[in-house]
């Protein structure tokens, strides 16, 4: 009774980006987390990475649309919030991709226990270990804000969570 | 009171946490002391709306007459809103936002980790989420309760002034009554009363390290949990009801 698969709708899904890091998508950022056959269609599991994320609801409108573009019939989206949404389950290509757009990638979840310990970020244009925290918070609440003592280049770092 | 009205009420006042502190921490907006704090208050009222939005989202389902977390923000009267008096004082200096945020943070740590293990698997997992950004907003007001208390003699009387004032309004946040009775025994939620040696010993801590005098008046302003509350929430409202009352049907 359903013309696509579980992986087909997965494949249309991955090209949606993640409104505010476009490079990545969301699958990548480990938001897209299922997608569930049922009698009535097709239901989009997805979790948000902060609970406040603006993202969320352009995030849901591009699924829907996407979909209805490729002519699937019946989906619809549930934001689900168990388990919590962790960095952990971004994929090593969203780092390396990350990385190259400017943003330092976060480090492993373990670094969560002390929210802003002394990490050391590596800085993502010049590699200098040598970097200053500006500001806990960026232009969102996943980013934090640093700066290079070396190349004194500004950027930004995806926080653990 | 039937256990559903128990649990409507309890979601209620957890969600109106989250939504007045919203507010109030918007405020900040273009008017904090130095960029880097306008971009952290602005963050954290966005986590409190995304914590209202699942907790009062909640509530309309338990409540089973179609309200939307919408229409309990904006449909609903100041004596059907059940927020802590704390959550809806003006934000006055950035010391008494400081302070307040570190009586609200320390006691939400607490409590929100006793209900990531309740049984109740939606408010469970909403807290399970809401921990993770509790631990940034209490490390942050530590920080700066550290630093102004310890500060300058002006940011330092500036500070004890503030922890002095907003005190006798922490003590409502441990207030346990039948709803809070009634959500312990059907879900395992925590008991607020039981928390308060916690986070006494807490902050008390926080206090003495940023050379403050731990306040000790005894003397407790109550009623916001019952929906009576002080002149504020009435003009907090009246701002953000205001679009939703002109224009009852306004879409994006």
């Amino acid at each position: 009774m359903h013309v696509h698969s579980k992986d087909d709708i997965f494949r249309m899904l991955s090209v949606i980006p993640d409104p505010e890091i476009p490079v990545v998508n969301i699958y990548e950022m480990g938001m897209l987390r299922d997608v569930v056959l049922d009698d009535t269609g097709y239901e989009v599991i997805l979790t948000p990475t902060y609970t406040g994320c603006p993202a969320m609801g352009m995030i849901e409108a591009d699924i829907l649309a996407t979909l209805a573009h490729n002519g699937v019939k019946g989906a619809r989206v549930k934001m689900v919030m168990d388990p919590a949404w962790t960095t952990d389950w971004m994929s090593g290509v969203a780092k390396d991709k990350l990385r190259t757009y400017g943003i330092a990638p976060p480090l492993h979840s373990s670094c969560n226990n002390d929210v802003f310990g002394h990490n050391i970020i590596k800085c993502p244009r010049c590699q200098s270990d040598d970097t200053v925290m500006l500001s806990r918070f960026g232009a969102t609440a996943c980013k934090a804000l640093y700066q290079c003592n070396d190349c004194k280049e500004p950027f930004e770092y995806f926080k653990c969570h | 009171m039937n256990q559903q009205e128990a649990m409507f009420k309890y979601c209620l006042r957890l969600g109106d946490n989250a939504l007045i502190r919203s507010y109030r921490l918007s405020e900040w907006c273009s008017n904090a002391p130095i960029l880097e704090e306008d971009l952290a208050l602005t963050n954290f009222a966005l986590d409190m709306i995304g914590r209202a939005q699942a907790l009062l989202g909640y509530a309309g389902q338990i409540e089973g007459k179609g309200r939307t977390d919408d229409d309990l923000a904006y449909r609903r009267g100041e004596r059907s809103f059940y927020n802590v008096l704390l959550t809806e004082l003006p934000n006055q200096d950035f010391a008494y936002t400081m302070a307040r945020e570190l009586y609200l943070s320390a006691f939400e740590y607490f409590y929100y980790s006793g209900l990531a293990g309740s049984k109740d698997a939606t408010l469970a997992a909403i807290a399970a989420k809401t921990l993770k950004e509790i631990k940034y907003h209490l490390s942050h007001a530590t920080d700066w309760v550290l630093r102004l208390g310890d500060g300058t003699a002006e940011s330092h009387a500036k500070m004890q002034t503030a922890v002095d004032d907003l005190w006798p309004y922490a003590s409502e946040l441990f207030e346990s009554d039948a709803v809070d009775a009634a959500m312990i025994s059907a879900i395992g939620a925590p008991d607020p009363a039981a928390l308060k040696d916690s986070w006494m010993k807490h902050v008390s801590a926080i206090l003495k390290e940023a050379t403050l005098d731990v306040p000790t008046t005894m003397y407790t302003h109550t009623g916001g949990r019952n929906g009576i509350h002080s002149e504020n929430l009435g003009h907090i409202l009246a701002e953000m009801q205001f679009l939703p009352h002109a224009y009852p049907d306004a879409k994006w």
